[in-house]
């Protein structure tokens, strides 16, 4: 008995591929790799060799940990975050005043398709919070005292920042959040009571980009986005929320209990928070789309790889036309979405409100990442469905991109919108 | 002492994490569509010369990349890094991939003369084709003292190079009168990354284009390749049951 169980052990192991194997297909160049960024419309062998800067850092610094980080549910947000900021990529759009460089957004979009080449999608979403999601609406209406203490050290690097929208009650329906900061009577001061939920970095950062309302009235009109402090007295972490994917990031549930902030600290006009978030939305939107493409083409080429050496009724899986067929439609919705983002950066750094077409790419996004990593895990059977494996970390990870940043349904309520099809 | 003026030769090559796949004429080796960057010892060997420079015994550096277009790409790196000026010797297609360590050398050698340089660094080999063979080529066509496989490297006085060098068994300690050549081994130093500021400063930096034929150097093979294949794939092993299978198994080896 126990020689027939050990027989079979090693049946299963020899015909299993070596995890040395596995592991080796992430060095393995990308489908993509003979397409030449700089020949790309809106990219210049400046975005070129920004990236190749970008890369090595990430090669260097950041993957070799990405398992460990994983294992640990955290990741060090403050050193790696310092590393970027050093190497300027954190602001390129920024006004130099504050440590920008004062290029347009292609630059920001370049930087987020190559934080895709790190291995797991936590750690580039908590970069991404911090330069391209808590930022935007202050580096263009914030006032210079503003800047000066949020943004310039956040674009250093020195400071970790995070972005507080949503709360218990409110996600998609962000006009409906409860969180208040009222002034302080006799006082140049405001008072905040409420509580944010989701907020990634929560747990970790130095401050955050806080929308509130702070006054009584339309929704629309009554918020304001505040810069934060996160050791301001009352500021407390309800919990660290487990999730099911993105493991290295952390996210949390705050609790506000009478905050008190200087009402210098709003960003821009009082009563224009909302509007200020929704136009820093497409950003984010636009941040999301990018960063999924080189962690798409990854999983895919990984997937191609597994199948042309995994054998079965005599053929390699890859060689089933169902198999092949199916890769070359995903490669090509993905080469689609790509296009799409392109054009949409193009428009956005000529000037242009981006909004319904940066909604239709994030919501585009958000389907065909699941699509991928669904039909890859597929592709891999019993190993798809083990921890051992790239795939499946994505299937995870990359399952958030529906969810967050407005879900699919909410792109397309905003489409509609602008489409003028919504029942009056 | 800053009026140092370094050259640095820095070839692009296959990106070391590529997986080399030999072409099927076994004449070479697939490079179209791979990753390439600046060969990782001549990052080392820019980075000393940087380094040199920040303690203001280095007055200029010259980058230098022998090959295709696609070397500005390399060069534009080592600007971005801390190179002043880069010059691009153009090799294209057939004679590019004919070019050989001694035709590199003697470009470089007229190009160090033509620029009065005083430190010539290199890598000490090109983790393509592995030669090893530049530096020293270099130094032997001027005439100039080696300091190859540097681990660290010292001035003294004004016209001196304290280098020391890792070799079998230990560690070599030479001094190099200027102007020498130098080539720098894994443990020299760690190359800083370049940074988007310094990659958008780069752009000013003045770059200039040239031919072999400007530099008067005869770049004609002098080695012919025969063929190229890839290195023998380890065979899978078996697994044994117990002691006396594997006994028997190498007996039927006969290696015991
Ligand atoms: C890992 C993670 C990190 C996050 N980080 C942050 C952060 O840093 N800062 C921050 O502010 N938020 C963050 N979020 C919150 C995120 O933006 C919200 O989860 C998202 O906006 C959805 O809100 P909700 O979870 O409240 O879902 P709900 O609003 O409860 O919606 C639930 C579902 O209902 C459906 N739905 C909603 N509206 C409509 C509609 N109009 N029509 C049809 N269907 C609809 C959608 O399918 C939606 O997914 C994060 C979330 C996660 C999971």
């Amino acid at each position: 008995m126990a020689t027939t169980a050990t027989n079979r052990t090693l049946a299963f192991l020899t015909s299993s591929p070596s995890l040395s194997f596995i592991r080796s297909l992430s060095a393995t160049p990308l489908l993509r790799s003979n397409v030449k960024i700089s020949d790309e419309a809106i990219f210049t062998s400046e975005h070129v060799e920004m990236r190749g800067a970008l890369n090595k850092l990430i090669e260097k610094e950041i993957n070799p940990y990405v398992d460990e980080w994983e294992a640990a549910r955290s990741f060090p947000v403050h050193s790696v975050i310092k590393k970027l900021g050093e190497g300027g990529f954190l602001g390129p759009t920024r006004d130099p005043e504050y440590g920008g460089l004062g290029l347009d957004y292609s630059y920001s979009i370049a930087i987020a398709e190559e934080l895709g080449s790190i291995t797991c999608g936590g750690v580039p979403m908590a970069i991404g919070v911090h330069s391209d999601m808590a930022t935007p609406a202050l580096a263009r209406f914030g006032s210079d005292e503003l800047k000066k203490e949020f943004l310039a050290p956040s674009i250093a690097g020195d400071v970790v920042a995070c972005l507080g929208v949503s709360e218990v009650g409110s996600g998609s329906d962000v006009a409906s959040i409860k969180t208040t900061a009222l002034p302080k009577k006799g006082s140049d001061d405001l008072v905040i009571n409420g509580g944010k939920m989701w907020t990634t970095t929560g747990t970790k950062a130095d401050w955050m980009c806080l929308l509130a309302n702070t006054r009584e009235g339309d929704p629309h009109r009554n918020k304001s986005l505040i810069c934060l402090p996160m050791n301001t007295p009352g500021v407390s972490v309800a919990k660290e929320i487990k999730k099911i994917g993105n493991y290295s990031s952390d996210t949390a549930q705050i609790y506000f209990d009478n905050v008190v902030v200087p009402r210098k600290n709003i960003i821009g006009e009082e009563g224009q928070g909302f509007t200020y978030q929704m136009l820093q939305f497409q950003e984010e939107r636009m941040w999301a789309v990018a960063s999924i493409l080189l962690p798409m083409e990854r999983i895919m080429q990984a997937t191609v790889e597994y199948c042309r050496e995994r054998k079965a009724f005599g053929k390699s899986i890859l060689d089933n036309q169902v198999v092949h067929y199916r890769l070359a439609e995903l490669e090509t919705e993905l080469e689609s979405i790509r296009s799409f983002l392109y054009r949409l950066v193009g428009l956005y750094v000529a000037g242009h409100d981006v909004t319904k077409l940066a909604s239709m790419a994030k919501l585009k996004a958000g389907r065909l990442t699941r699509e991928i990593t669904d039909s890859c895990l597929q592709y891999w059977g019993g190993m798809g469905y083990t921890d051992e494996v790239p795939v499946s970390r994505a299937w995870r990870d990359t399952r958030l991109l529906s969810i967050g940043a407005g879900a699919d349904e909410v792109m397309l309520s905003i489409i509609c919108k602008l489409s003028g099809t919504l029942p009056k | 002492m800053a009026s140092l003026r370094a050259l640095v030769g820095c070839k692009r090559v296959i990106d070391y994490a590529v997986k080399i796949r030999v072409k099927p004429d076994n004449m070479g080796v697939v490079t179209e569509g791979i990753k390439h960057s600046m060969n990782p010892f001549d990052e080392i060997a820019l980075e000393e010369a940087v380094r040199m420079k920040e303690k203001k015994i280095v007055s200029e550096i010259v980058a230098v990349s022998c090959g295709p277009p696609e070397c500005q790409e390399t060069l534009r790196t080592a600007l971005a890094m801390g190179a002043d000026r880069a010059i691009h010797v153009e090799i294209k297609g057939e004679e590019y991939q004919g070019l050989q360590p001694l035709a590199v050398s003697k470009m470089l050698a007229k190009l160090i003369q033509n620029e009065k340089v005083d430190i010539a660094f290199f890598g000490k080999q090109a983790i393509d084709d592995d030669s090893n063979q530049t530096g020293q080529m270099v130094a032997s066509l001027l005439d100039w003292p080696q300091a190859t496989f540097a681990s660290k490297i010292e001035t003294e006085g004004s016209d001196t190079l304290k280098v020391m060098r890792e070799i079998d068994g230990g560690l070599e300690h030479i001094k190099v009168k200027l102007p020498a050549v130098v080539t720098a081994d894994l443990r020299l130093n760690e190359p800083r990354y370049a940074t988007l500021p310094n990659i958008m400063k780069a752009k000013k930096k003045p770059f200039s284009k040239m031919s072999s034929e400007e530099l008067g150097v005869d770049i004609k093979p002098r080695l012919q390749v025969k063929s190229v294949v890839d290195p023998p794939v380890r065979e899978a092993g078996s697994t044994v049951e117990n002691v006396d299978e594997l006994i028997t198994k190498l007996k039927d080896v006969g290696v015991v």
